[in-house]
């Protein structure tokens, strides 16, 4: 079963937990710059939101790196940057339409999101449930757990 | 380690930065935060110099957890002699800055002298330069914050900083950082203004590398961390109510400090609860809270987001504060409410607005208005004289006079000096609810003893978080103790102060403690420190911070008289609820006090405390 990281924006109360792990995990250093999964503080309306890679399958980062530097993790379906192989042009971080894949001067390669192999650290540390690591096939079970008591758990008329 | 090992020197006189190696045998005895900026401050610091003079010196300091995973690790002090009482002033803030200062790899930034000019500090790891700062002077924390994150091109950079009220010595001013988070008492905020020093901008890439044992350490602060999420206080009633959990339950036992403290309850109480902030409001059916937030690292959550009502007379056509914003947190909605008998949630918010974008501190502000509400009903103030009729219970006069205090304005000038000195100068010092100058916060220290007493030993003036005994009194944690009960009492506020003591200079929250004792902290600091941080030497560490604190006020002049309450606490009977008939039993307890502490009866520390602490 593949499994992807689903994010529920409602329940992020903005601690960072996630994304002290995420440096913590890659670079064994509690440095929230060095995340790859970032918490978005919109001060107007009071949400807190994280975004990450969500792993396109047809992935525009994949496809747009000259030296084949990103590849598919078989048994996560992350797609993973080969450090020793990227060459730091920054073509996919041109071509990813979401920008979650990008630049770190300090190695001259880029950094994604890499699912951390099948255990992500930002799933594991996030204190709220905020983000959850779930069955890719099934992301909306919730919200139709929701609908569907609202639909039909109520007590009947008769 | 875990202490990034370095600070900064800033000499605003000549404008110079210096990095100097961190004091690893002070960090050893001191911790971090709280007690380690202290010791560096009583070191370098004559107890007799003017707080607001370029002799006094300023202290942003983080601790050993500040910027790791153990949970609310984001926190920093700031350190100083306060002006608004004249004894050792640190006050504690989260948000976010204090982890980016870590993060950045500065342990504390030290500012001495006073810049012939306005500048403010940046820091981008290590790239730190003083800056001019003359197109902040004069602005708001808010507007500060923005012009900095626009003009830097840098929206992740964190400030910490003063809006007018600091420019403009209010005696109770704040530090702000991250918008509505404050180093909100004693007037920190005015020595930094008094310095010509308007913001701190720091940006850390470097992060918190060097763990003792991380693999430990992840372990411990992951266990801790579950401890929290099922304590019911920080993982059930803070994240869904706040702190604001706690007014009705403190007015119900006739604790709630109303009209300046002429009574113990307050019939307004449910108009300004938590639950009156989750209820749809009347106006437009609207709820006043938002959601919640932590601040960095934290897993409990306790911040309140809240939008008012854009119809309220107080932001009528005043968009700017109609967005999701900071507040209501029960000390502040007690200060501006109970204390002047206001019921009016949007009112309080507003007033609790304006203290955060110019920076000033709800508690001293909101006490010293309901001081003026008393002056105003004897007929010793005038409506002539305060610009509007100052009845108690007017949302109108608490307005005004936040508007006033936070621009410098009339009579707001006088608000601005907090209730000890305005009392004094109207000739009934009597009236100010205050302990060494510093107001009260929300809990009567005729009902709830334990309090009183703490109060009255603070060392930063009138402070319920450095003796958090309204745990144990009225939470039943880590036990119940009787709260009209005086029996045990000094026992119990030692214990609470050493233990907060210890807390506070670690980086950590000190709502931590409803779930953790110091034996949830030992491991913690140990992993991430050295191994000597066992909880016994911790405890021995929060009692040599409160003696060498003690000993820095008594050097500037404070005595055994000083450890006093009010005229009020001590011989008018609280009129309602389970205290009714009583007043504070302080001077039974006091004694006992300095006995538990190893003090002679001047409240000094004998030599033999003196020996035992490593003094």
């Amino acid at each position: 079963m593949q499994k992807v990281l689903h994010i529920n924006p409602d329940k992020c109360t903005g601690c960072l937990q996630c994304e002290m792990a995420c440096s913590f995990e890659n670079y064994g250093t509690y440095a929230t710059s060095k995340s790859r999964i970032k918490v978005f503080d919109f001060h107007h309306t009071g949400k807190k939101v994280p975004y990450t890679c969500t792993q396109c399958d047809e992935a525009w980062c994949l496809h747009a790196c000259p030296v084949e530097a990103i590849t598919v993790d078989k048994m996560t379906g992350a797609k993973v940057v080969n450090e020793t192989t990227c060459v730091g042009c920054k073509v996919c971080t041109i071509a990813c339409p979401f920008g979650t894949i990008n630049y770190v001067q300090e190695t001259g390669k880029v950094q994604k999101c890499d699912l951390c192999g099948g255990e992500p650290a930002c799933a594991e540390a996030c204190p709220t449930a905020a983000i959850t690591f779930i069955d890719a096939n099934w992301t909306g079970m919730d919200k139709m757990k929701q609908w569907a008591d609202k639909l039909g758990n109520q007590p009947s008329a008769a | 380690m875990s202490w990034a090992g370095k600070i900064l020197r800033v000499n605003l006189t000549a404008g110079t930065v210096k990095t100097e190696a961190l004091n690893t045998e002070w960090a050893r005895s001191y911790i971090g935060s709280r007690g380690l900026g202290s010791k560096y401050l009583v070191t370098e610091v004559d107890p007799k110099v003017d707080p607001l003079s370029p002799e006094n010196k300023i202290i942003w300091a983080t601790g050993p957890l500040t910027g790791t995973m153990a949970s609310t690790g984001g926190r920093y002090t700031v350190i100083t002699k306060g002006p608004l009482t004249g004894a050792i002033a640190c006050s504690n803030s989260g948000g976010y800055w204090g982890a980016e200062l870590k993060m950045a790899g500065w342990d504390m930034i030290i500012f001495e002298g006073k810049s012939p000019k306005p500048v403010y500090l940046y820091i981008n790891d290590d790239e730190v330069e003083l800056r001019d700062a003359g197109h902040l002077w004069g602005q708001s924390v808010w507007k500060t914050e923005e012009v900095l994150k626009s003009s830097l091109q840098d929206p992740l950079v964190r400030v910490s900083s003063i809006g007018k009220a600091g420019e403009n010595g209010v005696l109770y001013a704040a530090v702000v950082n991250d918008l509505h988070r404050a180093a909100g008492r004693s007037g920190v905020g005015a020595v930094m203004g008094s310095k010509n020093l308007k913001a701190i901008a720091v940006r850390g890439t470097k992060g918190v590398g060097n763990i003792r044992d991380p693999k430990a350490f992840m372990k411990t602060t992951f266990e801790k961390k579950k401890i929290l999420a099922e304590n019911a206080v920080t993982g059930q009633g803070l994240p869904a109510y706040g702190t604001q959990v706690l007014m009705n339950v403190i007015n119900e036992i006739g604790a709630l400090p109303t009209r300046n403290h002429r009574d113990v309850q307050f019939e307004g109480a449910k108009d300004i609860s938590a639950e009156a902030m989750v209820t749809p409001r009347e106006s437009d059916g609207k709820k006043h809270l938002v959601t919640n937030q932590a601040c960095f690292g934290c897993t409990i959550a306790c911040g309140r987001i809240s939008k008012m009502d854009e119809n309220h007379f107080t932001v009528k056509n005043k968009p700017q504060y109609w967005g999701a914003n900071g507040g209501l947190e029960y000390e502040a909605a007690w200060a501006l409410g109970a204390a002047n008998g206001v019921n009016d949630l949007e009112a309080l918010q507003y007033a609790n607005l304006l203290c955060n974008e110019e920076g000033f501190d709800p508690i001293s502000f909101g006490a010293t208005v309901g001081a003026v509400m008393e002056l105003y009903e004897m007929g010793v103030l005038t409506q002539e004289q305060l610009g509007i009729d100052a009845k108690f219970g007017s949302a109108q006069a608490l307005a005004h006079f936040a508007e006033i205090t936070a621009r410098g304005e009339g009579f707001g000038k006088e608000i601005g000096l907090g209730s000890a000195r305005l009392t004094k100068k109207y000739g009934h010092p009597d009236l100010s609810m205050s302990v060494k100058g510093q107001e009260f916060p929300a809990y009567d220290g005729r009902a709830i003893q334990g309090i009183g007493l703490a109060y009255a030993t603070s060392n930063r003036g009138a402070c319920h978080l450095r003796g958090y005994t309204i745990a144990s009194e009225v939470l039943g944690i880590p036990v119940k103790t009787d709260p009209v009960e005086s029996e045990g009492k000094p026992e119990l506020v030692k214990a609470f102060q050493d233990a907060t003591a210890a807390f506070d200079s670690s980086g950590l929250c000190v709502f931590t403690t409803f779930a953790w004792g110091v034996a949830d902290l030992a491991p913690q600091l140990q992993a991430a420190c050295n191994e000597e941080f066992t909880t016994e030497e911790l405890e021995k560490i929060g009692e040599r911070i409160w003696n060498m604190e003690r000993e820095f006020n008594n050097a500037a002049g404070f005595t055994a008289k000083d450890d006093s309450l009010p005229k009020r606490l001590l011989t008018e009977a609280a009129k309602t609820g389970a205290s009714k008939g009583m007043v504070s039993k302080l001077p039974e307890m006091l004694p006992k006090y300095y006995a538990a502490r190893g003090w002679d009866t001047e409240g000094r520390p004998t030599a033999e405390t003196r020996a035992r602490l490593s003094l």
